[in-house]
């Protein structure tokens, strides 16, 4: 058994130089492993709960109660952009891990600094979204459409902001902290949370927006 | 596995190329649906279409950005997948055919919110 086992690429810590291994390093390595793949058993959990929330949406989503229709409140284009917006982030976080790995300090900060500013354009605009269909008398409270609606794309955003959170974490261990092996273990299981949204985000523009607007 | 992973530095690196195919990949199969609804499709195929695109962009995710594979390195990390994939199918697929069946058996007329209605007239 060695410790390059189940290399989801992004768990492979960057070998710190021989100066800073201490003592129990080695281990360190094995932890790594053992923590990404726990981390991956947690977002499959979370899986399940946004399956139930897209199985709650199926059920619900055509129960209009005479309010507005999706057709009616969906503005594609903005949603185009939003989806735009968190495939760059997670495009910006992929190189984030690169620059991880080539040990690049201020690359690492650069990345994740932009993946943050995509993110945050993200919620920003979801939360406009969300604004704007309350003041149209479109709550979550006007259907149960709408309340399931809510309950999805809430969550999700909820968890991008969470992510949003952790990264600003992320970025002042990363100024602070040395490369050994524990910032490069929080930064690939961020990479995976961060991933998994946007995979998320591909079943709610499909299933909610474009689903919503064609019928 | 080839001989340039085999034999790895001991600074592993990543390669930016997967990350660049990925984006790509994706940003095709966003544009692809969100054109086709845009320009107005409707239609039981055009849906199955868009659900299509959704899937393979899916896969293009999770080899390009989180590089799973079939290597035995990743057994695990494939096996906590499939599983949740199986379940995922089980939840969403059945609570939508239970209620499609619940809806569908129905009297004629007796709609959720007609139900609701004749309750509280009763009150």
């Amino acid at each position: 058994m060695t410790t390059e086992l189940l290399t989801v690429d992004t768990i492979r810590p960057y070998a710190p130089p021989p100066q800073i291994v201490h003592a129990g390093a080695s281990e360190h390595r094995g932890g790594t492993v053992t923590t990404v793949l726990g981390f991956w058993i947690y977002l499959m959990s979370d899986c399940l709960l946004f399956a139930a929330l897209f199985a709650t949406y199926s059920v619900l989503g055509r129960e209009f109660a005479g309010g507005p229709t999706g057709k009616e409140l969906f503005d594609l284009s903005y949603v185009l952009l939003e989806t735009l917006c968190l495939l760059a982030s997670s495009f910006t976080y992929g190189m984030v891990i690169v620059a991880l790995k080539a040990g690049n300090r201020g690359r690492v900060l650069g990345f994740l600094l932009l993946t943050f500013v995509l993110g945050l354009g993200f919620v920003g605009m979801e939360l406009k979204e969300f604004a704007r269909m309350i003041g149209e008398g479109a709550g979550p409270g006007r259907s149960a459409f709408l309340s399931s609606f809510f309950t999805l794309v809430g969550t999700h955003g909820l968890h991008v902001t969470s992510g949003l959170i952790w990264m600003a974490v992320m970025m002042v261990q990363a100024s602070l902290r040395q490369f050994d092996t524990v910032l490069p273990t929080r930064l690939a299981c961020l990479s995976l949370f961060w991933h998994f949204l946007d995979i998320i985000w591909i079943g709610v523009f499909t299933i909610v927006y474009l689903t919503g607007a064609m019928s | 596995m080839n001989v340039s992973e085999t034999i790895r530095p001991t600074e592993p690196r990543a390669d930016v190329q997967p990350y660049v195919t990925g984006a790509l990949l994706a940003l095709a199969l966003t544009l692809a649906p969100f054109a086709m609804v845009m320009s107005g499709a409707s239609g039981a195929s055009e849906v199955a279409a868009i659900f299509g695109f959704a899937v393979i962009q899916i896969v293009v995710h999770l080899v390009f950005f989180f590089h799973l594979g079939r290597s035995p390195d990743q057994r695990w990390n494939l096996a906590a997948l499939v599983f949740t994939a199986l379940i995922i199918g089980i939840l969403v697929g059945g609570s939508y055919w239970v209620m499609h069946h619940l809806d569908h058996n129905m009297m004629p007329n007796m709609s959720m919110s007609d139900l609701i209605e004749s309750e509280l007239i009763k009150a």
